[in-house]
């Protein structure tokens, strides 16, 4: 029996908050306390919570991007965290990451096909011209769309972008953090379905993170409910659709209108 | 298209004028700028001298026009030198973070409030003075300056979310530092460029003043000042020469640095708030 893709064992992370006093010790923030799940290749898990819960200090420990003060994250049965740095490096074309803010996540100084070529640049890649312009195919942009900057791409089209650099090294997790949340409805639609068709082809397990319990009862195969750090509730999300054990999980099914 | 801020134009074109002038010095003066005419001493504009000669029958013009290139060539060097070594110790201190950050900006706020006079005249006690003391000296106090603003401009930079992505893509400091960080802080570094070349400007002419800049015979508007000044009477306009070159490269610089962050970022506008 092979590890799973992705273990999360008891992660804690804690930050210092600004002191408040000058002799009193700096008040403590628990952003994440004690979360474990486990995710098998090409599954999807939602996590909802309201914002503040913690989902998205889980995404940043889940990528790497801080370590957890207890805990550890394994992915493919390894602890990312104790990687050394060239490891990690290498180890980072598997799980890639498609961020909130389709404004944000792009260098506006640099051509979209840069950006996308961007991690197959850190791996040494063969073929890169060959590569941006599969993975632009298959976020439904053209090949000579990587000639342009972002700013003369809608919303939707810089997700999709973003999306297509987070696939360029056909990785096996994909960590969606609101990838959705800033988009216009019917835009919202379009990049989920995406996501959903990729997630077929490519065989990509997805850690999709988002506020709204309606878009990830829709398309998560298993879903973790987080408040206050905690997890509240996790399994499979027919099932706590159908029958919440936690107050939090029904006032959220309740707000969703499910 | 918007329209420019008003400080933009007319700094560009006193900037225009100066550069210009210094460059075509290269080339082409009225005059030689050192030719003595000792019988020629004080004379009043003509159509062979445009505004007249000094104490010792040299070409004013001319000598303001070496001048010229001479203070451009010192306040480019100077800031570049400090402006680079400040922006990569301000590019460090933001990508290193913690303590390192901390003790390169504490260093950098002594730096700051060291008076850069001060430290030209230290220089010379123990150097002798020269033009490259000069350079040396406005480099030095241009460091911490850039630091600071590219420090605090990276600071922003490293929170967005293209770098995070760039991390995730196995990026490390370096390479992030270099082709994300950088580029989104030219803009402000060139503000800050333009602004400081217009106070090494000033900084050398008060150097030259000194005595601590340009060696005679090589012509600076701060010497000029400091030669007129005994001859105030005799004659006021040797003075006024180039203390209004003077007035106009700084403000040149000043307004076009100003105008320039004006465009590039509305919210520290002084000039277009609502």
């Amino acid at each position: 029996m092979s590890a799973p893709l992705l273990e999360v064992r008891g992660v804690t992370r804690r930050y210092r908050m600004p002191r408040e006093a000058l002799l009193r010790s700096p008040p403590v923030l628990t952003a994440v306390n004690d979360v474990s799940f486990v995710l098998e290749r090409g599954q999807t898990l939602g996590v909802v919570g309201e914002s503040g819960s913690g989902k998205s200090t889980l995404a940043r420990m889940i990528m790497a991007f801080e370590a957890p003060d207890e805990g550890a994250v394994l992915f493919e049965g390894q602890d990312i965290n104790r990687l050394g740095a060239a490891a990690l490096r290498q180890a980072r074309q598997r799980f890639q990451m498609v961020f909130q803010d389709p404004f944000g996540s792009l260098d506006p100084r640099r051509t979209v096909a840069w950006s996308i070529a961007e991690p197959l640049r850190v791996m040494r890649a063969e073929g890169i011209d060959r590569r941006i312009a599969e993975a632009l195919d298959q976020v439904g942009l053209r090949a000579r769309d990587g000639e342009k900057y972002p700013h003369e791409f809608s919303g939707g089209q810089r997700q999709r972008i973003a999306i297509a650099r987070a696939i360029v090294t056909r990785p096996a997790l994909l960590v969606a953090d609101e990838a959705v949340s800033a988009l216009d409805v019917s835009v919202q639609a379009q990049i989920l379905n995406l996501l959903m068709d990729l997630q077929e082809d490519l065989g990509l397990a997805m850690v999709f993170i988002s506020h709204d319990l309606a878009v990830v009862a829709c398309i998560c195969d298993q879903m973790l409910v987080m408040r206050h750090g905690d997890c509240v509730e996790f399994g499979d999300t027919a099932g706590i659709v159908a029958r919440p054990r936690h107050d939090y999980t029904r006032s959220l099914l309740v707000a969703s209108g499910i | 298209m918007p329209r420019l801020p008003v400080n933009l134009i007319i700094g560009a074109v006193l900037v225009s004028l100066v550069v210009g002038v210094a460059a075509l010095s290269l080339v082409w003066t009225p005059h030689d700028h050192v030719a003595m005419n000792v019988r020629g001493r004080f004379q009043g504009p003509s159509d062979l001298y445009w505004l007249g000669t000094d104490q010792l029958g040299r070409d004013v013009v001319s000598q303001l026009m070496v001048a010229a290139r001479n203070s451009m060539t010192v306040a480019l060097v100077a800031v570049l030198i400090g402006g680079s070594i400040g922006v990569v110790l301000g590019l460090f201190a933001s990508a290193v973070g913690g303590w390192v950050e901390d003790l390169v900006m504490r260093i950098a706020d002594i730096g700051f409030a060291f008076p850069a006079l001060l430290f030209a005249i230290m220089l010379s006690a123990v150097f002798g003075p020269s033009l490259t003391i000069a350079v040396a000296a406005i480099a030095f106090i241009n460091i911490p300056v850039f630091a600071r603003v590219s420090r605090a401009s990276a600071n922003q930079i490293w929170t967005r979310e293209y770098v995070a992505a760039a991390r995730a893509a196995g990026q490390g400091k370096l390479a992030i530092s270099r082709d994300h960080i950088l580029p989104n802080i030219a803009a402000p570094v060139i503000v800050q460029a333009t602004i400081e070349f217009a106070v090494a400007i000033l900084a050398e002419a008060a150097l030259s003043y000194l005595g601590l800049g340009a060696q005679p015979p090589s012509p600076s508007w701060g010497r000029m000042l400091s030669e007129a000044q005994t001859l105030m009477f005799m004659a006021p306009q040797l003075a006024i020469y180039p203390g209004l070159c003077i007035v106009l490269a700084v403000l040149g610089f000043s307004l076009l640095g100003d105008g320039l962050r004006d465009i590039t970022d509305p919210r520290l506008s002084r000039s277009r708030r609502a």
